[in-house]
């Protein structure tokens, strides 16, 4: 009797499906939301508030794109995944981009069939430890027990490293990292391993982030970006841009503060015109709205003011701009012209 | 009257397909093959578009590259530029491992708490019957976390063992309870064959002494049944088997040169004797109590399953209690006990594939989890996965119907 | 001679003594712990052993349980109120109620809609587990399926009610044509009810979603115990009539089908059904067509249904096994033909014998679905792993979640095991 639900349910799939054959930015239209697919929950970068709100980093990215296809910047499903599950959610088509700090490896990109379009954070594997612990250095943890997350590179950077330096540990697998921080804070790890932006962050939730240092050494590169399926370019294209256009738009000084003003009238700065769609007609060759862009920066800022809100010094992550910052500044943010 | 017995003669129309017994069912099977094929097919065409679509192709070559990855509880040698099909090899022995021990110790719990729950002491009787309703109502994945939580949570880390007043100490001074596990000491050899590797051989030798003692015992018993059948007197064979047990064993140890090595707080961690890791300790204890409380069932229900006659009768006959129990109650018991006791072994083996949730690297987490990550490769390593648990369970049920076919009432 | 006697005696009593008590160490409470308590030295130790453990468990337990905190919304702030005393902090219960009942996206306005869903689920499985209500409630149940979707699922109302109307259609169908054949009626049911369901769905317009009266909610927002609930409710009604049907294959004389169902089973039953959900969330997506997106909810109730109903499969065929060939000959000598024998016969006396083991499969069942938060979907065990322990404010509490949860869980099945019993021996017709 029963089975009707199931028939039923498979009855709407088969109506979502009938529309799902086309490119993935007409999915995205027609449905009218972005499947985004994020952490489970990372503080700062993806978390969901006590409402079930989900804020953060990683969460401005899919905002921006919802905001540059779509025109609402709310019109976003986040999809929580692990880092098991987050790459055949993104194959399978369940997601439609995945910003969920992942690293960008030549396997991934090639062999697992998937496009990174950037890079919206320059990472590198670090170690947390407990200042009682009297640890200064990571060379310094031979024979020492240390949490992972498994199914990341961070795991397989944790071998090469300690192989290459010829010191012996113990690595204690864990799925999620609020299982990390559980394990970490009982002591049973001495230190807790994963990219430098996540240990700050849970860090920051701790009770006493004081007790506990991040050693100096960075043990690997890290980009960290959104990516997309290979295959479909004007997908990549559309989320490529917008990306870049939060991170123009703060090397041009538009600001969710300023924008309105200086997407009301075509200004003297003829990038910042094509940018918000004052002139020329960037929007249509991505097949978007003129206003694209603009839809894009107000959803949350510009790259830097989405850097300050969620993860910047002035939050209880207190993460300094470093290697995020502006190629102007000395760092390594850096988008194609828009032209 | 011939003519309804005689099937119906005239010629092949094909209503008779469907309404004939002699075709009808020649009909279904061919419509059934039909129907498989096609879903075989369909899932097939769509397994290689959706790969070629996807530029991916099945191929088990990831076997043989380096794994990349280290794994803390392993049986066999291995490191991280070991192969990922050695990595499958160390999961499957973790998850043996742990089934064994599971197995083992869900029997000692299960049969413990089936036959306290019949004791006539109505305080022992209900306590049992306490444990057994808690346990068999919550799932267990919720017993696994709680038990791995009482560990990380509720014992020390090994930091608590240092300084001079240290917070916790160690048991006896033999054993370390820490919240990684739990350590004891260790034996091992002074003398003895190929000392140079970690001396595999001695171990082997023990156990061959070990193996021919329990020979010796079955001839000395052998004997002393039949100096009864001749003379009436059975001699006592006490303590000319624990001389054969033990002797030989004490000997060879003492000429190997068994040493203790006694786990010491070194660094971070305690260092020497043998390491129990908490994983683990949560994976063993929580199977065991959860499928002890399902074997405790069992047991009550064989053991009530022997009718009150067959006491009776062997009382009338003028056995002892004891030669009772063991010769009249528990073979009629144990018929009734031990397929289902098999079916939980079999369970605990697939339950233990839960260790993912507390970062054991069984089977599941090194083939099926890290390995699956790291590679990409979904459908080859599910399907291993699949084709492990398979073999276990077909060679258990197998094991499991031979034990049925020769206890199956010999009815003459 | 009476009277010689009567004066030879010194002393006659002429009425009956009072009843003593029995001694002090044969009656009430000291008899009762004679017996059932100290009736041995070994039993004393027993009993003085388990008064150990209880007072070992409950001087630990009790006081922690007693002081405990509801009303403070951090981890912080109970340890305040505690002041340093043993005591739990049931505040994260209270504060995330919702978030474990429903999972953390669940339209929180929207939340009255499960519940209704949950009570009404009351209703509808009231007749079908008591004999002695009115027959005319099973149309309730047989309607609940639609309201449930309906209710949980929102969207247009469209759905359900073309759900409905095929359903029927297919048992209209069913009805004409049984007279005939069996295989004819069942297979023009299914055929007519697909029709519909084809021609229906052409029908209902794109975007009837936006308008509907009530939210639609995408089954990945599903969480909570509301999605154990759901996964157990489901997919135990899904696989009994796939049970059955396995079963009867197996026991079948066409070797073709028999050995369909038997690898069917024996593959199922011979793997974790952890490995099938990663099936479901890893593989499944590669054996559907290029381009459709199944939602993985709907992958799971496949994977898990395929599981409970080998399981039940075994159960039934246990059934029909212990049914006596008799009965078969009868049903024959009848001239009954092989579906008029299973249903009318056969079927309703197997599956009384079965269903004590497919109550047991049906709570086995109700607790593997906590393996889903395995696969990240955030059941109760899934928001206690994710989520929760997570938020910042709630770091570091364990116990009265997981002590939640087993609460929960425990409640659900022990009740359900409580009336299987009752069950058994109300279906007891044997005289004995």
């Amino acid at each position: 009797m029963k089975n009707t639900v199931f028939f039923g349910a498979l009855a709407v799939a088969g109506l979502s499906a009938g529309a799902a054959a086309a490119g993935t930015l007409d999915d995205v239209k027609a449905r009218g939301t972005l499947n985004c697919g994020v952490t489970t929950g990372l503080v700062g970068f993806a978390a969901p508030d006590a409402n079930g709100v989900w804020e953060g980093f990683d969460v401005g990215i899919c905002r921006a794109v919802a905001a540059a296809v779509l025109g609402d910047a709310d019109a976003v499903e986040f999809i929580p995944t692990t880092g098991k599950t987050r790459f055949t959610a993104l194959a399978s088509g369940e997601i439609d981009m995945l910003a969920r700090n992942t690293t960008w490896t030549f396997s991934r990109d090639v062999d697992l069939k998937f496009e990174f379009v950037g890079i919206n954070y320059y990472d590198g594997q670090g170690f947390l430890a407990p200042k009682a612990l009297g640890v200064t250095s990571a060379k310094d943890l031979d024979g020492a027990t240390v949490c992972v997350q498994t199914g990341t590179t961070t795991e397989l950077n944790l071998a090469d490293f300690f192989r290459a330096n010829n010191i012996s540990y113990e690595p204690v697998p864990i799925e999620t990292n609020a299982e990390g921080q559980q394990q970490y804070l009982a002591g049973a790890c001495d230190t807790y391993t994963t990219d430098a932006s996540g240990l700050a962050a849970t860090r920051a939730t701790f009770e006493n982030p004081g007790d506990h240092i991040l050693l100096p050494e960075i043990i690997s590169k890290e980009p960290l970006g959104p990516l997309v399926r290979h295959g479909d370019n004007d997908w990549g294209d559309t989320v490529r841009w917008t990306l870049n256009a939060l991170i123009t738009a703060e090397e041009l000084g538009v600001t969710s503060a300023n924008i309105e003003e200086l997407a009301a009238a075509p200004t003297n700065n003829p990038e910042i015109n094509r940018l918000l769609g004052t002139a020329g007609e960037l929007g249509a060759m991505l097949g978007l709205e003129p206003n694209w862009a603009m839809m894009a920066i107000k959803a949350g800022g510009n790259y830097g003011e989405l850097f300050e809100k969620n993860i910047g010094e002035n939050t209880p992550i207190g993460l300094a701009r470093g290697l995020n910052a502006m190629w102007t500044e000395g760092g390594l943010i850096y988008s194609p012209p828009f032209r | 009257m011939s003519a309804i017995t005689d099937p119906p003669q005239g010629s092949f129309r094909l209503s008779m397909l469907i309404n004939d017994t002699r075709y009808r069912s020649y009909t279904f099977q061919a419509l059934a093959a039909i129907v498989l094929a096609l879903c075989l097919g369909f899932f097939y065409a769509n397994v290689s578009t959706n790969l070629a679509a996807a530029g991916l192709n099945i191929s088990y070559d990831f076997l043989g590259s380096p794994a990349g990855y280290d794994i803390n509880q392993r049986l066999i040698e291995y490191d991280s530029q070991s192969s990922n099909a050695r990595a499958a090899v160390v999961g499957i022995l973790n998850t043996l491992l742990v089934a064994f021990l599971a197995c083992v110790t869900a029997t000692v719990f299960g049969v413990l708490a089936g036959v306290l729950r019949l004791s006539n002491n109505w305080l022992v009787s209900k306590l049992m019957a306490f444990y057994v309703e808690i346990f068999r109502n919550i799932p267990v994945l919720i017993w696994i976390l709680i038990i791995f939580t009482i560990m990380i949570a509720v014992l020390p880390g090994p930091r608590a063992f240092r300084g001079d007043e240290p917070e916790a100490r160690m048991l006896l001074d033999l054993f370390a309870f820490t919240n990684r596990g739990v350590y004891t000491p260790g034996p091992y050899f002074t003398r003895g064959l190929g000392l140079e590797g970690n001396g595999g051989i001695n171990w082997l030798i023990v156990l061959g002494v070990l193996v021919a003692s329990f020979f010796g015992t079955r001839a000395v018993t052998a004997r002393a049944n039949a100096t009864q059948e001749a003379t009436g007197i059975r001699p006592n064979t006490l303590w000319t088997n624990l001389a054969i047990w033990f002797l030989p064993v004490i000997v060879l140890l003492f000429v190997l040169g068994l040493k203790w090595d006694i786990p010491e707080l070194k660094g971070f961690n305690f260092a020497g004797g043998i390491k129990v890791g908490g994983p683990l300790i949560a994976l063993w204890f929580a199977l065991s109590i959860y499928t002890g409380a399902f074997i405790a069932e069992n047991v009550r229900a064989g053991i009530q399953a022997v009718s009150k006659g067959q006491t009776e009768a062997a009382g009338a006959l003028g056995l002892r209690p004891g030669r009772i129990m063991s010769l009249v109650v528990l073979p009629q018991a144990l018929r009734v006990i031990i397929p289902p006791l098999i079916s939980q072994y079999l369970n605990i083996t697939k339950n233990s594939s839960l260790a993912i949730a507390v970062g054991y690297a069984d089977i599941t987490a090194t083939l099926g989890g890290i390995t699956l990550n790291q590679t990409g490769r979904a459908i080859e390593c599910v399907l291993l996965l699949m084709l492990f648990y398979l073999t276990i369970s077909l060679l258990i049920s197998t094991f499991m119907n031979i034990y049925n076919n020769s206890v199956k009432l010999k009815e003459r | 001679m009476s009277d010689t006697q009567a004066h030879m005696a010194a002393f006659v009593r002429t009425e009956t003594l009072p009843q003593l008590d029995p001694p002090v160490t044969e009656r009430g409470i000291v008899k009762w712990m004679r017996e059932n308590l100290f009736s041995s030295i070994p039993n004393g130790i027993l009993t003085l052993a388990a008064f150990a453990v209880i007072y070992s468990i409950l001087s630990s337990a009790l006081p922690w349980i007693l002081n405990g905190v509801w009303t403070t919304s951090s981890l912080s702030e109970c340890r305040e109120v505690l002041e340093g005393a043993t005591g739990a902090c049931f505040s994260v219960l209270t504060e995330r109620w919702n978030q474990l009942m429903f999972g953390f996206v669940y339209p929180s306005d929207q939340y009255w809609r499960p519940t209704l869903a949950f009570v009404l689920l009351f209703v509808a499985a009231a007749p079908v587990m008591f004999f002695d209500l009115p027959r005319k409630l099973l149309i309730f149940t047989a309607l609940f399926p639609f309201i449930a979707y309906y209710l949980i699922w929102g969207g247009t109302i469209l759905v359900p009610i073309l759900a409905l109307v095929g359903v029927v259609a297919g048992v209209m169908v069913y009805r004409q044509l049984v007279a005939g054949s069996f295989a004819m009626g069942f297979f023009g049911g299914v055929v007519a009810a697909v029709v519909v369901w084809a021609i229906g769905g052409l029908l209902i317009p794109d975007g009837a979603n936006d308008t509907a009266a009530l939210q639609a909610v995408p089954s990945r927002d599903l969480g909570g115990f509301m999605l154990n609930m759901m996964l157990g409710v489901v997919c135990v009604s899904l696989s009994i009539p796939l049970g059955i049907a396995l079963a009867l294959g197996r026991q079948s004389s066409m070797p073709l089908i028999k050995w369909i169902c038997v690898i069917f089973i024996e593959f199922i039953r011979g793997v974790p059904l952890i490995t099938l959900l990663f099936v479901a969330s890893v593989m499944l997506a590669y054996l559907f067509p290029p381009g459709t997106t199944t939602d993985l909810f709907l992958r799971v109730v496949i994977m898990i249904t395929m599981f409970s109903s080998a399981y039940i499969a075994e159960v039934i065929r246990g059934g029909l096994a212990a049914l006596p060939k008799g009965q078969y000959e009868a049903a024959d000598s009848l001239g009954l033909d092989y579906a008029q024998a299973m249903r009318l016969i056969i079927l309703p006396q197997a599956l009384k014998i079965s269903i004590p083991g497919i109550v047991n499969i049906a709570v086995g069942l109700f607790k593997d679905t906590t393996l889903v938060s395995v696969i990240s979907m955030f059941d109760v065990v899934g928001m206690i792993r994710g989520p929760l322990s997570a938020a910042t404010e709630w770091n570091g509490i364990y116990w009265e979640l997981y002590g939640f949860a087993a609460l929960l869980f425990f409640v659900v099945c022990y009740g359900i095991s409580q009336y299987s019993q009752w069950l058994e021996r109300r279906l007891a017709t044997d005289h004995r």
